[in-house]
């Protein structure tokens, strides 16, 4: 065995609030959802648990729902299973092409939807497209639940906006509808690979102006960011190359990337502006 | 921990340490040899497992977490005239060299083979080449184990046509 053996403790909570109960009372505690991140951090020693508290099966958790004028997610569900989903399919177009770029086949039969969000990695998959449909994650502890808008849930360089005890339990979208949709994710080969860049775009137009527009990215900040200046920039904006260039080029702006294995600060910037106007373009069908 | 599976059909109850990976029972403790150890980070695919049907990695799949669940290994497949029709298929083109991969890319293949068969997924070389992006094989046998799978859909869509 290459990495160390995992010396944790173990507990499957039958209910949320046993969950919430373990987590608040045993020192050391983590979340364990679907453990494609947590066990590699925890072999590597990255991270270090006392316990680890198994909440991947607990029903609250699971399922994805159609409830007419919003999609609810549970936190706990399977990226396959938002892959293979005829919901997400149809209501959330943008999420199950990000998704369906994730890991491997193998991986998102692990993986949560959650366990992406609340691991907060700046490359996080999953974040791109939920900021650019303003989800609303859904989060329960030990003082009751509350709801926090996923724009300010990432907080800092790995860091969610979860205090101790605290479970995320769903994630909710506001069903609206869009002229168009697109996201790219530029890595160092097609499939199974870390983001160097993603970039998820939503548009809506009405007579050739922009009645709104959604830009958000990952990789190119300590958190998966919005664009909010280029989008302020589109809106009202009469559809043509010249502004959708100027919005790539502010959306250049708004990044604060960083060199590291996969690509430098300078590299990822240009692509932010080259991917952004690639995805308003075809947002708004232009090949 | 008790930990009580059905492996290969059959209930295995075996005694682990909270932490210990799927990967080490199977091979430590059940005999299980077709699943390989490889990178342990779920990048490389050799470790792959059926789970309830669905292939996931055993390297990053705590035992205690398959309590109840059914897991899959080629040991379990013998007899499946499905996976033998599969097996014979990688023969016929080729799709081994060194065989490290192998069982973990037939266990993969296999369960795409079940979904396309039940009427799930399409069956374009783009699938099954998505299908497979989990199973590194560092000889390159890719494209004959997307010929193979191509092939035993093809047979099978002419033995039993939509």
């Amino acid at each position: 065995m290459y990495y160390r053996a995992l010396r944790v403790k173990y507990f499957k909570p039958k209910t949320l609030e046993e969950a919430i109960e373990i987590l608040t009372k045993i020192r050391g505690s983590r979340v364990l959802a679907g453990g494609t991140d947590l066990l590699v951090d925890l072999k590597t020693g990255r991270v270090d648990a006392e316990a680890l508290v198994d909440i991947g099966s607990l029903k609250e958790l699971r399922g994805i729902e159609d409830l007419g004028d919003r999609v609810r997610i549970g936190s706990a569900t399977k990226l396959q299973e938002i892959v293979e989903s005829g919901v997400i399919a149809r209501e959330l177009p943008l999420l199950r092409k990000a998704v369906e770029g994730m890991g491997s086949w193998q991986i998102r039969n692990l993986a949560t939807i959650g366990g992406n969000l609340c691991n907060a990695s700046p490359a996080a998959d999953t974040a791109p497209p939920l900021l650019a449909y303003d989800a609303e994650l859904h989060i329960v502890g030990p003082n009751g639940s509350r709801v926090v808008p996923i724009t300010r849930f990432f907080t800092g360089y790995r860091k969610v906006s979860l205090e101790e005890g605290e479970i995320l339990k769903e994630i909710v979208i506001r069903k609206r509808t869009w002229s168009g949709w697109s996201y790219i994710k530029l890595g160092r080969r097609s499939s199974f690979t870390l983001s160097i860049v993603s970039v998820a775009t939503l548009a809506s137009v009405r007579d050739g102006t922009f009645e709104d527009a959604r830009i958000a990215l990952n990789s190119v900040a300590p958190v998966p960011i919005r664009a909010y200046a280029a989008e302020e920039y589109l809106r009202g904006r009469e559809v043509s190359l010249r502004v959708l260039e100027k919005a790539a080029e502010i959306a250049r702006e708004e990044t604060s990337p960083i060199d590291d294995v996969r690509a430098s600060a300078w590299y990822r910037r240009e692509m932010v502006y080259r991917l952004t106007l690639d995805s308003l373009k075809n947002s708004l069908g232009w090949s | 921990m008790q930990v009580s599976f059905r492996l290969n059909g059959n209930w295995v109850s075996v005694e682990v340490e909270p932490g210990e990976l799927l990967l080490d029972t199977l091979r430590l403790k059940l005999g299980i040899r077709s699943v390989k150890r490889g990178c342990e980070r779920g990048e490389c695919g050799a470790c792959t497992v059926l789970l309830n049907g669905e292939p996931v990695v055993s390297c990053l799949l705590l035992t205690v977490q398959v309590e109840g669940t059914d897991v899959t290994t080629v040991e379990g497949l013998g007899s499946d005239p499905l996976f033998r029709a599969l097996a014979e298929e990688f023969v016929k083109n080729f799709s081994i060299q060194c065989g490290y991969c192998t069982t973990a890319m037939i266990l993969t293949t296999y369960a795409y083979v079940r979904k396309v068969y039940e009427g799930g997924k399409g069956t374009s070389t783009e699938d099954i080449a998505k299908a497979i992006e989990g199973n590194l094989c560092r000889c390159g046998t890719y494209p004959r184990v997307i010929k193979a799978v191509a092939s035993l859909l093809n047979r099978l869509r002419s033995s039993f046509p939509p």
